[in-house]
């Protein structure tokens, strides 16, 4: 801790404390730094920036990296990637026309959203280099509003043209039309030394290092005073000293002064350096044998020169491996592995010095980009691999035709493969072992803030079901970064994150120019160093993502300097760089995958950004690139602000401070920035808020109307609430609002509010209150099949009598599709179609016979009626008719249904109760709802109640209110505002029985609440049963409301009536009721008998029947099937 | 009349609540024995405020007690009948609003029709198209909307670049059936709508609505939409009674915590003024005297616990003091069929 004062002494400015200590203003309309921030590129900025760079940058290394196929077969035939690159997303029309698509049309005729990919190549035909241009290799499908998409740096005039809604975020992609998002998966980060403790209390210095070519985990662990190498090549630990000299440093000297020549690493070392000598391993030859024969067994050992030549090969390409190896020079690999036993001995002696595994510093985000950029380049490689098969194959082939390697490029592999892992979620990778699950899911838009909190979302890759705190509960890290409030409760809890509202990003960042300016700032290189001055008490190591760059002996220099020039723009703006003192070292940060958020900076005392440049700003003239690129702000990442001091508002800034926050509440993430006030509730009311207002139902988007969604819910009259956040205009849920501003009075009335049931007014109800539309499609494609037969639609059969179409085709038009505007009662045939009996066999000769089919019409099967809102005919990928039908419900609320306020506070209607019945005040208002108060003492939401008082006096005086996180109207100025239009100061209003008409005796606290209608409705879930289908095997009740299933008495309800004694019921409900059946037995052999004949006996003589249930007769068969004998003993009841 | 108010019982109303509101009715009834000699000599009802288009009504009920108030009240809201829209026949809908939703609208549409002169609908369901002309009224919308070819070449704001946009409740047509073109000459205006200009629906062009709509006579029970009144309520007379000389600034800060007009400033001596109630009547009670510490045990706020001033708003189709009228009609008839049932008994 003592460099670390004397650093921070070095850091702060010497400077006069009065002179600058006096009071620093505040920045007025700070806030709109924000709106400008998201305006760049939208809340899902992350990953449109990742997939831009995969498709313009990284795809073109990818193809680089693999650019030369070669053949066995001749020497000569090579194929060269000359350039590759993806168009705009169209979609074929036949052979090799095609024309340009729109994602709506995507998604409505169930097609890939997908650009071509293509290719410059240069390769050889017989004896001539050929150089072709635009070959398509396969379609990457395009994430909408990423740079390729046709929504890129639209008007909101053309959106609507193309049928797209502005306020739709992108960012998800539309396979087989149907819209997958790819989560961000948070993961440890790679390349950096972690240290860590194990069960034994060994401490472990890991490095996982990745690169292009393979992932490997190498472990340094201290045990009984030695230290060894674990790693997954080698069956045991390997001495570190051998690896030493297997990498040609044999002088123990040397080891030595890598490690450190102070007293206390020298002290740990001897052991180790004692048991390398026991082993008798003195020279390089010595210890590459060694390892030789410590190798794990593979199955398929190829041949090589020598197991020296090849455990060198190892050494260099599988023990950290990201490390660079160039001739076999293990200089730098070899000072890697010191500084880890290095750490290793530090930490034996400090145990402070552990890493944190949770620490947000320690871990990357792979995005949309990266986890496309693994697929791809797997896709890629195989084909390659194909085509180097192809020519082995076909070039020693003498043809006519010359051999031409373009003819056998199939660009479905690569299609395919990438649209069959984001449509599954499946990420098989075999080169890295990588095989993940649920790495996509599809978009959820049962609401606007469904499909927001989804493209936010962070899913971890622990275990969901190991039951440890650490990575769940919420990390001092997560600051800024993730939303403290939105996590799902139950397995996911603190697993699944989301992002706040400011977070960005990182993708990888060029390192040259870095690794350039490194050294020109006085970094010196490491391989013309010797141990002895690289662990110098006086210098500190400089690491490039990990990598070591060199020493360097001022570093708070390079630290400043390298600050500044990033802040002029010299420098990329996510370069991080940060100085660890305790391990004497700065790391610089250029990889992707890391969390950053943008910080005013201050200096000397005062921040940069002035009251001006904000009325710049708003005026238009400003925007935040501007602040960025005049170094007013800068993005931090966790690991430098964990280096930086800042002041949450203006009034803390104090000496030392060198950031201040832009706005407090962009710490919280979409969902929870709906919640008003969310500053003044009980921490888990917010997170339930997070997850209900996902269920909640209102506006979608604004083509709504114009999807054709397997289940859509909008509310008919939805209000923007009366209560507003600033979160809430910066992601326009004012404009696509799910929920409606209920007048409440929080009262009790009759007994049907108990556990937070709801009374609504019926005269609301009538006029529209919490009125929802219902929409769900039915699908229908037409297919062909090999046998030149297809499906088909019929007409309506009509009645030979009435000459009227049959009760069940009544409303199919003629066309054999039912007409728009229709009611459907269930039963109903929708589309008439019919389908081949036969479509496996023959080609039909034409003439012989008519092929029979039969009628697999497609039915409506739901009790409630609904609307045909309307019928589209189009065709799918596969040229097969596609008809989709979209029905609609109109839904009134009633008794059952749940609503919630945005507070976690849920509820469902107990009663719905008369507008005269419901009380009134003395204006005659009575509210449309009414909430128990004793939904708050235990809840302490003591946001709702500022909420409700914010919106009444926001009512009155015709102005939303805000109740921005941390910020917002305060309670006394709504309180004068109510006083002023002459309502009571504190909300509470006489009210009036509407039963008896006499006034209450308590004032009652009563005005305008934004509820939400969750989705969960009663008319889904209702259901009952008097007798209906039966499972097959068994022949008991079927199980669930979808198969008109049984309600099932269950084990519990079973010992309740076993303790009671109610051995009647009990036959009633277990046998009588589900599967009784009557079984012949024969009272001789005790085995069940047939229509009173006992096979096994050969006689009828003592045969009797008793009821039992079936499954318990199936259980006696198949333990005869299996040769056991249940024998039954009948005995007479009454004796 | 200033002295027989105070020996009056009052409603007190204290900082957070009413206590002797359990006792409410034992207030009105104090000294009593009732008798229907005695009511008719004490109540009273003074007509306070009418406006112009008879559709608000403010009036005091003096000295009955609350049920037959509160009867009225609800009488009003649910038991008078009003004529609504109740079956939409939809011929051609490609607006953007559902059928069902668009059917909901009309239905709230409030219109002129005199309920009186129509019979409650019958019960049994015959076939479609078949009403009577005695209990229904058929209405027709026929909107169309196009391209404006006069529109200003630059205008790009839909007002001006299409035509018939916007659906109003002008857009409804009364179409007679029976013998009402005979009946009702004026039908026209007399079955319109009450008000031209509420908006059905937004279209563009090449959409279309055309749908027949029946109204018939129903009651507020039933669904809102038939309820006569936007609202119908009453409220008890406020009392204020100053217990305390309130002098100087305190006056003037008294006088800024009730609604405006309710307490004036009386110059009592040079310079002095002391704040005195000039008319308690159309104070909004919002107790925020209470905030003041120093104000709050100079004044007992109160209510008259039989003086009910009842507001009656009107939808539109009759005045209100008619309504009023026909809420007595009901209560009446109510009263008989009671007493019918009673003597029925044995």
């Amino acid at each position: 801790m003592g460099s670390h004062k004397n650093f921070d002494s070095m850091c702060t400015f010497k400077v006069d404390g009065k002179k600058y200590n006096r009071v620093v203003q505040h920045i007025q309309n700070k806030w709109k730094l924000v709106p400008a921030f998201l305006k760049g590129k939208g809340l899902v900025k992350q990953h449109i920036d990742s997939f831009n760079y995969f498709v313009n940058v990284e795809i073109k290394k990818i193809v680089k990296a693999n650019e030369k196929v070669l053949s066995d077969a001749d020497p000569l035939f090579y194929v060269k990637y000359l350039n590759v690159s993806i168009g705009t997303p169209d979609i074929e029309e036949g052979f090799s026309v095609s024309r340009p698509t729109t994602p709506h049309e995507c998604r409505l005729r169930d097609l890939n959203y997908s650009a071509p990919i293509t290719v410059d190549i240069e390769y050889m035909r017989g004896h001539q280099p050929i150089i072709r241009n635009n070959l398509l290799i396969g379609r990457m499908p395009i994430m909408l509003r990423s740079s390729n998409c046709v929504l890129s740096e639209k008007s909101n005039f053309e959106l609507a043209k193309m049928n797209e809604c502005p306020h739709d975020p992108g960012g998800y992609f539309i396979i087989n039309g149907q819209e997958k998002v790819i989560l961000i998966q948070e993961q440890m980060l790679r390349n950096r030394i972690i240290l860590e403790e194990d069960s034994k209390n060994c401490i472990i210095s890991s490095c996982n290092s990745a690169t292009q070519e393979r992932k490997t985990k190498t472990n340094v662990i201290g045990r009984t005073g030695k230290y060894y190498l674990r790693h997954n090549i080698f069956q045991d630990d390997i001495p570190v000293i051998v690896i030493f000299k297997a990498m040609g440093i044999v002088c123990d000297q040397e080891i030595v002064q890598l490690i450190g020549t102070e007293e206390n690493f020298m002290k740990k070392i001897g052991c180790s350096l004692e048991e390398c000598h026991a082993l008798n391993i003195f020279a390089q030859n010595q210890a590459l044998k060694y390892l030789g024969n410590k190798r794990k067994q593979k199955r398929f050992t190829v041949v090589k020169s020598s197991i020296t030549d090849e455990m060198k090969d190892v050494l260099a390409s599988n023990i950290l491996n990201h490390v660079p190896v160039i001739d076999f020079n293990f200089k730098l690999k070899a000072t890697y592995l010191a500084l880890m036993i290095r750490k290793v001995m530090i930490a034996e002696t400090d145990g402070k010095l552990l890493d944190d595994r949770d620490y947000y510093g320690n871990k990357r985000l792979e995005l949309a980009g990266s986890l496309l950029s693994l697929m791809f380049e797997d896709l890629f490689k195989r084909f390659n691999w194909e085509l180097k098969q192809i020519a082995d194959k076909n070039i020693p082939k003498i043809k006519a035709a010359q051999f031409d390697i373009v003819k056998h490029m199939r660009h479905d592999l690569i299609t395919n493969g990438l649209a069959c892992a984001i449509s599954s979620g499946n990420w098989t990778i075999k080169r890295f072992k990588m095989e993940r699950h649920g790495v996509t899911q599809v978009l959820s838009r049962l609401s606007y803030i469904s499909a927001l909190g989804m493209m936010t979302r962070v899913n971890s890759q622990f275990e969901k079901t190991r039951k440890v705190s650490g990575p769940r509960s919420l990390q001092p890290s997560q600051w800024g970064m993730l939303c403290p409030s939105d996590t799902p409760e139950g397995e996911g809890c603190g697993l699944v994150k989301n992002l706040a509202l400011m977070t960005h990003i990182t993708t990888e960042i060029d390192e040259e120019p870095i690794m350039r300016l490194a050294f020109n700032l006085g970094v010196e290189n490491v391989n013309i160093l010797g141990g002895e001055e690289i662990n110098n008490k006086n210098v500190y190591m400089v690491f490039l993502n990990g990598n070591i760059l060199g020493i360097v002996k001022n570093c708070y220099r390079l630290v400043t300097v390298f600050r500044l020039l990033r802040r002029k723009g010299l420098v990329n703006q996510f370069v991080s760089i940060y100085p660890q003192h305790q391990h004497r070292c700065v790391q610089i940060s250029s990889d992707g995958g890391r969390l950053c958020r943008p910080y005013i900076i201050v200096e000397l005392c005062q921040p940069l950004v002035k009251a001006e440049h904000i009325k710049l700003l708003e005026q238009g003239v400003r925007s935040f690139e501007d602040f960025l690129h005049d170094g007013l702000i800068e993005y931090l990442d966790v690991n430098e602000e964990n280096d930086s001091f800042i002041a949450f508002d203006e009034s803390r800034i104090k000496e030392g401070i060198t950031h201040l926050e832009i706005e407090p509440f962009t710490l919280l993430g979409v969902c929870a920035g709906l919640v008003p006030y969310p500053h003044h509730n009980q921490s888990p009311r917010n997170t339930y808020q997070c997850a209900m207002g996902k269920q909640a139902m209102g506006t979608i988007a604004y083509n709504q109307r114009n999807r054709i969604d397997t289940l859509m819910y909008n509310l008919v009259y939805p209000h923007a609430p009366m209560v507003k956040t600033k979160t809430i205009e910066l992601i326009n849920f004012d404009k696509l609002p799910a929920g409606q501003n209920a007048i409440v009075a929080v009262m009790s009335y009759s007994g049907y509010d108990i556990e937070d049931a709801l009374i609504i007014n019926k005269a609301s109800i009538d006029r529209g209150y919490g009125r929802c539309l219902v929409y769900r499609n039915v699908k229908c494609t037409l297919k062909k099949y090999a046998n030149q037969t297809s499906d088909k639609i019929m007409g309506p059969l009509i009645d030979t009598v009435t000459k009227k179409p049959v009760l069940k085709h009544d409303i199919i038009d003629n066309d054999g599709i039912v007409a728009p505007g229709e009611m459907v009662e269930n039963k109903k045939v929708m589309v008439n179609k019919s389908t081949p009996s036969m479509n496996i066999g023959p080609v039909n000769a034409g003439s012989q016979g008519q092929t029979e089919y039969k009628e697999v019409a497609v039915t409506y099967k739901n009790t409630v009626p609904a609307y045909i809102e309307k019928v589209m005919i189009s065709s799918n990928a596969e040229d097969a008719y596609l008809i989709k039908l979209l029905l609609r419900q109109t839904r009134r609320p009633e008794i059952g249904d749940k609503f919630s306020s945005r507070h976690g506070q849920k509820g469902v209607t107990g009663l719905i109760v008369e507008q005269e019945d419901m009380p009134f005040n003395d204006s005659g208002i009575c509210p449309d709802m009414i909430m128990n108060p004793h939904g708050f003492p235990s809840r302490m939401t003591v946001g709702k109640l500022i909420e409700l008082l914010a919106g009444k006096a926001g009512v009155l005086k015709g102005k939303f209110h805000y109740g921005t996180a941390f910020g917002g109207s305060r309670v006394e100025d709504v309180c004068e505002e109510l006083q002023s239009q002459g309502y009571n100061y504190l909300g509470k209003d006489m009210f009036y029985s509407g039963l008896t008409g006499e006034p209450l005796q308590a004032y009652i606290y009563s005005g305008p609440v934004y509820y939400q209608k969750l989705k969960h409705m009663v008319q889904d879930k209702m259901h009952a049963r008097a007798r209906g289908p039966r499972a097959v095997l068994t022949r008991q009740p079927t199980e669930g409301r979808s198969k008109d299933g049984g309600l099932r008495l269950g084990e519990m309800e079973r010992d309740c009536l076993i303790g009671y004694g109610a051995s009647m019921m009990l036959i009633e409900r277990l046998m009588l009721s589900s599967d009784a059946f009557d079984v012949d037995i024969c009272n001789k052999c005790g085995l069940m008998a047939y229509s009173g004949y006992c096979h096994s006996c050969r006689s009828s003589a003592r045969v009797s029947t008793i009821t039992m249930p079936y499954a318990c007769k199936l259980l006696f068969q198949e333990l005869q099937s299996m040769n056991i004998v249940p024998r039954l003993t009948l005995k007479n009841y009454c004796d | 009349m200033e002295k027989k108010q105070k020996t009056k019982p009052h409603i007190i109303m204290k900082e957070h609540g009413i206590p002797n509101a359990f006792e409410y009715d034992n207030l009105l009834h104090l000294n009593d024995d009732w008798s229907i000699d005695k009511f008719k000599e004490t109540f009273q009802i003074n007509i306070v405020n009418e406006s112009e288009n008879k559709c608000e009504l403010e009036f005091d009920l003096i000295g009955c007690s609350c049920a037959l108030a509160n009867t009225y009240r609800r009488i009003l809201l649910s038991e008078v009948p009003s004529m609504a829209i109740e079956k939409v026949y939809m011929l051609n809908n490609t607006s953007l609003i559902q059928d069902e939703v668009l059917a909901h609208r009309l239905g709230l549409l409030p219109l002129k029709a005199d309920p009186r002169l129509f019979e409650y609908p019958s019960k049994i369901v015959n076939e479609e198209e078949e009403v009577s002309d005695q209990d229904t009224l058929r209405y027709e919308i026929k909107a169309v909307c196009k391209w404006n070819s006069q529109a200003p070449k630059d205008s790009r704001r839909p007002d001006d670049i299409y035509t018939g946009n916007n659906v109003y409740s002008r857009d409804i047509k009364w179409v007679p059936i029976g013998k009402q073109s005979e009946l009702y000459p004026q039908g026209e205006k007399q079955f319109s709508m009450i008000a031209d200009d509420i908006l059905i629906c937004k279209m563009r062009p090449n959409q279309e609505i055309h749908a027949f709509m029946h109204a018939v006579k129903g009651i507020g029970k039933d669904h809102a939409k038939f309820s006569p009144v936007a609202t119908a309520t009453y409220r008890l007379l406020p009392n204020i009674q100053i217990v305390k000389p309130i002098r100087g600034e305190m006056a003037e800060r008294f006088k800024n915590c009730f609604s405006p007009g309710v307490i004036e400033l009386v110059e009592i001596s040079k310079g002095t003024v002391e704040a005195k109630v000039k008319d308690a009547r159309y104070d909004s009670c919002s107790r925020n005297v209470f905030r003041h510490d120093d104000l709050k045990d100079c004044v007992q706020l109160g209510r008259i616990p039989d003086h009910f001033i009842f507001t009656i708003e009107s939808v539109g189709a009759l005045p209100s003091s008619v309504l009023f009228i026909e809420a007595v009609k009901v209560l009446k008839e109510k009263c008989k069929t009671f007493i019918e049932e009673l003597d029925n008994i044995d």
